[in-house]
């Protein structure tokens, strides 16, 4: 048993342990990105939001879109990892983390799409100072803000007894690991209040989770406006969510599995099993994109119109078509059959959906707001450098901050990997026994009716 | 107390734009010169809409001259995170240019399209302008609000003089301007006024009126032979 703890410790600790050149190279690329989002702000703040692409009627743009995507992205990992410790899928083990990181960092860089968007980022606090709750932006700040705390914690509670172990094992920055560990020694008690802490935050998760980005939906259809006015915004949109979230999810797994050489930890039938979630998520977007414009068209309300064929065959339709090719044809195509190639199929269609619903995000934000009610004259929208730069700054961000996280603390949980051959094992054989009838049971009934 | 309201009559303007140059003069709107204009930013409280009738395709043209319509249930007040823009006891709908944080959410709200933002710096205060209004700064919704600086001169006059505001005593520059008298401004509460008459009209309809928005701007369709 202690050969396997020493082992596991070893691969997991190495990435924290040595640095090679190849994180230099990935910080060196992201930081030209975040160079670019950075002077791009910078003009921005100094000039004014004239130096985006934004006009009227097309007041939102790029960062809207952005605060939409980025936050559908964090369902990935809280969200995703409470249903799976919850129903007691034993391959979570390998992935909780990578998912619950993407959580916590993404969401800073979705709210602060959101800073972005301000015309007066300088009386941001009047947000709390002024702050109305009949505004769907308060809802989005309250649910988002609890949505970012329980996400931190429902990450850091899982990481101290591997935190411990950095402590104990790495010879550099121990204040730092000492402070996190909370005096983590692995007894049984504290163990008990581990797995109970986890237990009630993976509960309390998630319906946060849901709030979220039903919240964010209702930015939209709380207004009158066509094509945003719907009441299946909310579970469109957390369906939405998840859909991105897993995609995104699998290419980090992906990544860092290439980079970390994780394979015998991340192996296919991960790929497999998520990849299967990812289809069902696909069918399920399917269906409630197939509803919401169906609806739409059969009501065929002349405002609502205007928008519809503007997607279909008017303006937006490359957009439109590419969403629909990136988030079912291709994710269908791609994992109807997994047996062979896993891995790369997976991939591709994981790829395919995180652009294709950024594209969805886009197809919502900004053909309803060109297409306005009144005789007023119609706008096109083409965004600048400058809300490129902050989109590429933004995604930058996002990776770099994720880089750091493997660099300061093991991406895969040491210690749930070592549980779930100590006790995990055990574990389902029991759970698995209670399933069956039982064995003298079943005798002592069999009997019973043969002598009857 | 009084319920400001507009009635415009479709049947007598004649598109001449006389009301949107006396409401830019009036309220500081700035002129966002050429390139701006072009990137669709143009910023006119008072704006004629053009609309070109379905029957008679590039025959018959109709203008609608649109203010913010001061709707008793505005879309825009719901959406404002930081009591920005809210409807004040009078029936106008107020915008406070110094809590703005420019999220544009009214603007998308607005089914109107009557909320402008301020791009960049358009202008600074300098003389020659309306002292009576604010120059809003960059990065702020700004919008039509029935020149409201002088139904509180008007007041101001009545209160010292102790007496109540007559009719006619506060008018908007956009009514004051027009040529042909298409526009008429006065107290909806007051069923005496002209402008209760007019609203009363059986040409009398709001803009999209099935959106519940109630508007205070009261438009009078085109008579028989108009057009």
């Amino acid at each position: 048993m202690v050969e396997h703890k020493d082992v596991h410790e070893e691969i997991l600790l190495a990435p924290i342990a040595q640095t090679g050149p190849g994180f230099y190279w990935a910080v060196a690329g992201l930081a030209v990105f975040i160079l670019w989002g950075a002077i791009a702000y910078a003009v921005q703040f100094h000039q004014g939001l004239g130096v985006t692409g934004l006009q009227q009627p097309v007041s939102w743009g790029f960062y809207v879109t952005n605060f939409v995507f980025f936050i559908g992205i964090s369902h990935a990992g809280t969200l995703i990892s409470a249903i799976l410790r919850l129903s007691k899928a034993e391959w979570r083990r390998p992935i909780t983390r990578m998912a619950e990181v993407i959580t916590v960092m993404v969401l800073f860089i979705g709210a602060g799409q959101i800073l972005i968007d301000l015309g007066r980022p300088d009386r941001m606090m009047n947000v709390i100072r002024y702050g109305r709750y009949q505004s769907p932006l308060l809802w989005d700040a309250t649910s988002i803000s609890a949505y970012l705390t329980a996400s931190v914690v429902y990450l850091y509670l899982p990481m101290i007894p591997d935190i411990a172990v950095l402590r104990d094992r790495l010879k550099k920055r121990k204040l730092f690991y000492s402070v996190l560990a909370l005096g983590w020694t692995g007894t049984e008690h504290q163990q008990r209040i581990l797995n109970r802490a986890i237990a009630i935050m993976a509960v309390l998760v998630i319906p946060i989770a849901v709030s979220v980005h039903s919240v964010v939906s209702f930015v939209f259809s709380m207004t009158l406006q066509p094509m945003w006015h719907s009441t299946i915004f909310g579970p469109y949109f957390v369906v939405g969510a998840i859909f991105s979230g897993i995609a995104a999810l699998i290419v980090a797994m992906i990544v860092f599995r290439k980079a970390y050489g994780l394979e015998p930890y991340l192996k296919p039938i991960h790929f497999r099993y998520l990849g299967q979630l990812l289809l069902i998520m696909a069918l399920l977007w399917f269906y409630f994109t197939f509803s919401e414009y169906l609806t739409g068209y059969y009501g065929a309300e002349p405002e609502e119109m205007k928008v519809f064929w503007a997607k279909f065959i008017g303006p937006f339709w490359p957009f439109f078509w590419a969403m629909v090719l990136c988030n079912f044809v291709i994710p269908i195509a791609c994992l109807a059959r997994l047996s062979q190639r896993t891995v790369g199929k997976v991939l591709i269609a994981s790829l395919s959906v995180t652009v294709g619903m950024w594209l969805e995000r886009f197809i919502i934000v900004v053909p309803t707001l060109s297409f306005p009610r009144v005789p007023f004259p119609e706008g096109v929208y083409s965004p600048t450098w400058v809300e490129w730069g902050l989109m590429a700054g933004s995604f930058a961000l996002f990776a770099l901050f994720y880089l750091l996280f493997t660099k300061l603390f093991p991406i895969i949980s040491i210690w749930e990997i070592q549980e779930g051959r100590e006790t995990g094992l055990k574990e389902v054989e029991e759970r698995l026994l209670t399933y069956l009838p039982d064995e003298a049971e079943a005798n002592i009934l069999a009997v019973s009716t043969r002598g009857r | 107390m009084a319920l400001w309201g507009m009635v415009i009559d479709l049947d007598r303007c004649t598109g001449c734009q006389a009301c949107v140059m006396a409401c830019k003069a009036e309220n500081n709107v700035p002129a966002v010169g050429q390139k701006e204009a072009e990137r669709g930013r143009i910023i006119s409280w008072m704006q004629v809409l053009t609309e070109t009738d379905e029957e008679h395709h590039s025959e018959k043209m109709r203008f609608i001259p649109r203010p913010c319509l001061q709707c008793d249930d505005p879309p825009c007040t719901k959406v404002c995170p930081v009591y920005a823009t809210y409807r004040n006891p009078e029936g106008i709908i107020a915008q406070i240019y110094n809590r703005c944080i420019g999220c544009r959410f009214c603007m998308a709200a607005c089914p109107y399209n009557a909320k402008y933002f301020n791009w960049y710096t358009y202008q600074k205060e300098k003389p020659g302008q309306n002292p009576d209004v604010s120059v809003r700064e960059k990065g702020v919704v700004e919008k039509c609000t029935f020149c409201h600086h002088r139904l509180q001169k008007a007041r101001e006059r009545a209160h010292a003089e102790k007496r109540e505001i007559e009719p006619g005593e506060y008018n908007t520059a956009c009514a004051q301007a027009c040529p042909a008298q298409a526009i008429i401004f006065g107290d909806l509460a007051d069923p005496g006024s002209e402008v209760s008459k007019l609203a009363r009209s059986p040409r009398a309809f709001k803009l999209q009126e099935e959106l519940g928005t109630k508007p205070k701007v009261i438009y009078l369709t085109e008579g028989e032979g108009g057009g």
